[in-house]
């Protein structure tokens, strides 16, 4: 390989790196995780420290994003509560990415009678709001940040699957597959050792984009009380607060919604950029 | 076109049979008893009485035995009756509220169609001009902003703000005393700010499909040749891209259904309105069984229907898959 050119991974990252958006995207990415971190040594509050004489107070220097009906500093709690949806986001779709390339490998790799009962699974499973079954299994079950982020993954990976089958579809065909089995390779490692590295782009890209997702599915179920449950901060459960003192406090509705979009915008165009990057010609 | 039409309706069997399946399973592998609920709000209900209700909802057989009795019901369209103090048939309250989310969500569509193809089409003939980007600006505000924080900003802006706009339930106190036209009028406002939420909510999607599918037409073969042949743009673009670059645009149609009925959820709570989302939402709150588990059978079903109607349109517009000729594997 010519020194100029590089190595793949220097070429996506320059290609990376050419993207104005995608670079504010991981920027704003990276300050999130960082405040998260942080947030105690940011804010001075604690994330639940009642202040009865401080309610409902409007931005000051004091308190940046205002204070809501029970005292608390909204600003503190958002910054807390980005704990909360970056871990949900993040793991949810970690267990949607898992099964999802599990299966899909399985289904695209044997073929027959399995892709079949795979693949009928997927459409039955797609046949759903899948917020609906989302809203029924948290709700019969115990609305908690662990079964939230299990039932969003467990909801999430019919898409993966679908790609992951399509690739290796293709990938199975070509001649390092036939040469690996000639050799005598076990299928386990055809399927991990030759065809799954060759199929990470495009899931590495969906992922992203799915994480971006799964932070506004919680919010929303924050939101409507059968999500993070209280008094632990989330950006959805600030603004269930936000809905009920709509007509008084604005800072109670206006700033975690922000936080939501900006996030997700960012983690969107990481995907976007990602796409771009690992293949060009997809898109243009 | 009747072969591939009764394919396709045999192969919904095994879906249909899914369906029931999982929704039977997601009830009743979670923990805690449907009964409970029930007693629970009742301290005067002794075991005996509860035994009574057991039996009654056929709690003391085993699961399969539950199941095929269940589903011997359904093919019947008998849902079961509903937990709560009403006890009014499932099927009888959504059919009250089916039409209310269909109607809407039917509106939000059209918009979304009637928007999206021109947005797609623009951005795809201005590629990367200031339209085009402004376009994906646009798309991706719509992709990362939450709907339900649209439903407050709107709520605040229009009903709060400036009080143009009802912001709760579907009619205002009192107006069964006004005419016909006054009564439009006022559901029209009382509708308005949902139906914007809700084709904002897919109408970012869709514009981004049609662009890339009309991308893709335009740099197809027989349209260097029409232009070749000395067709005018206009020509080129409506009568030769866009045709083709519509016919993907029929199964997004199909597609979009259990999302439109999902994102009903969130509007249809916030805005007070009477439809499915709102009737699905109080049923999982107050552990209604049989009203959840019809609600996601009826939904589920709704978007097989929406599927295969999506198939024969696209069926009967592209002779390719009628024939089955081009059919990925």
């Amino acid at each position: 390989m010519s020194r100029s050119q590089g190595t793949l991974r220097e070429l996506v990252w320059r290609r990376y790196r050419g993207n104005r958006f995608a670079v504010a995207g991981a920027l704003v990415v990276l300050a999130m995780f960082l405040l998260a971190i942080l947030a105690p040594v940011i804010t001075p509050y604690g994330p639940n420290s009642l202040d009865a004489y401080h309610v409902l107070l409007p931005p000051s220097p004091a308190h940046w994003f205002g204070t809501d009906e029970v005292g608390r500093d909204v600003f503190t709690r958002m910054v807390y509560g980005a704990r909360i949806s970056l871990t949900v986001g993040f793991v949810a779709i970690g267990i949607a990415t898992l099964i999802g390339t599990v299966v899909g490998l399985v289904s695209g790799y044997y073929g027959g009678w399995v892709d079949s009962l795979l693949m009928r699974f997927v459409d039955i499973m797609f046949c759903f709001p899948t917020f609906f079954l989302i809203l029924a299994v948290i709700t019969l079950r115990e609305p908690s940040i662990l079964n939230i982020m299990l039932i969003i993954g467990l909801t999430g990976w019919m898409g993966v699957a679908r790609l992951v089958r399509a690739e290796v579809l293709s990938i199975r065909e070509r001649d390092y597959v036939t040469a690996a089995r000639a050799i005598g390779c076990s299928d386990l490692r055809i399927i991990f050792r030759h065809i799954m590295p060759n199929a990470l782009g495009p899931v590495l890209v969906y992922a992203t984009l799915g994480v971006s997702a799964a932070i506004l599915t919680e919010s929303s179920l924050s939101f409507l009380g059968i999500g993070v449950p209280p008094p632990t901060p989330s950006w959805g459960n600030i603004l269930t607060s936000g809905k009920e003192f709509l007509e008084f406090a604005w800072w109670l509705f206006l700033f975690p919604g922000l936080a939501i979009t900006v996030t997700s915008l960012s983690y969107y165009l990481v995907g976007e950029g990602l796409r771009d990057a690992l293949d060009p010609r997809l898109n243009r | 076109m009747v072969n591939y039409l009764l394919k396709r309706l045999l192969m919904m069997i095994p879906l249909l049979v899914g369906i029931t399946i999982i929704t039977f399973a997601v009830i009743h592998v979670t923990p805690g008893e449907p009964v409970e609920m029930q007693v629970a709000m009742n301290p005067r209900v002794s075991a005996e009485s509860r035994e009574r209700l057991r039996k009654f909802y056929e709690l003391d057989k085993p699961l399969h035995v539950q199941y095929c009795h269940w589903v011997s019901r359904l093919v019947r369209l008998d849902f079961g009756r509903s937990f709560s103090p009403d006890g009014r048939p499932v099927i009888a309250k959504i059919r009250e509220r089916l039409p209310v989310t269909v109607n809407i969500n039917l509106i939000a569509l059209i918009l979304e169609f009637g928007l999206a193809i021109p947005i797609g089409v623009m951005a795809a003939t201005h590629r990367d001009g200031p339209l085009d980007r402004w376009t994906t600006v646009f798309v991706f505000l719509g992709f990362a902003t939450p709907l339900f924080w649209l439903c407050l900003l709107l709520m605040y802006l229009f009903g709060v703000k400036l009080g143009w706009l009802p912001i709760s339930g579907l009619h205002s106190l009192g107006y069964r005393s006004h005419g016909l036209w006054w009564q439009l009028l006022d559901m029209g406002k009382h509708l308005l700010l949902p139906i914007s939420v809700a084709t904002f909510g897919s109408l970012a999607g869709l514009s981004r499909y049609m662009r890339g599918s009309m991308v893709e037409v335009l740099g197809q073969d027989y349209i260097t040749t029409a232009r070749a042949k000395g067709l005018s743009e206009r020509t080129v673009v409506y009568r030769h891209a866009l045709r083709n670059a519509l016919l993907p645009a029929i199964t997004l149609l199909g597609l979009s259904v259990p999302g439109l009925i999902g994102g009903s959820v969130i509007f249809e709570s916030i805005f007070s309105i009477p439809g499915m989302g709102q009737l699905f939402y109080q049923g999982v709150m107050a552990r209604d069984y049989p009203l959840v588990m019809g609600v996601l059978v009826i939904t589920a079903v709704l978007t097989l229907i929406g599927n295969l109607l999506a198939d024969v349109a696209y069926a009967a517009a592209d002779p390719r898959i009628r024939h089955g000729r081009g059919e990925t594997p």
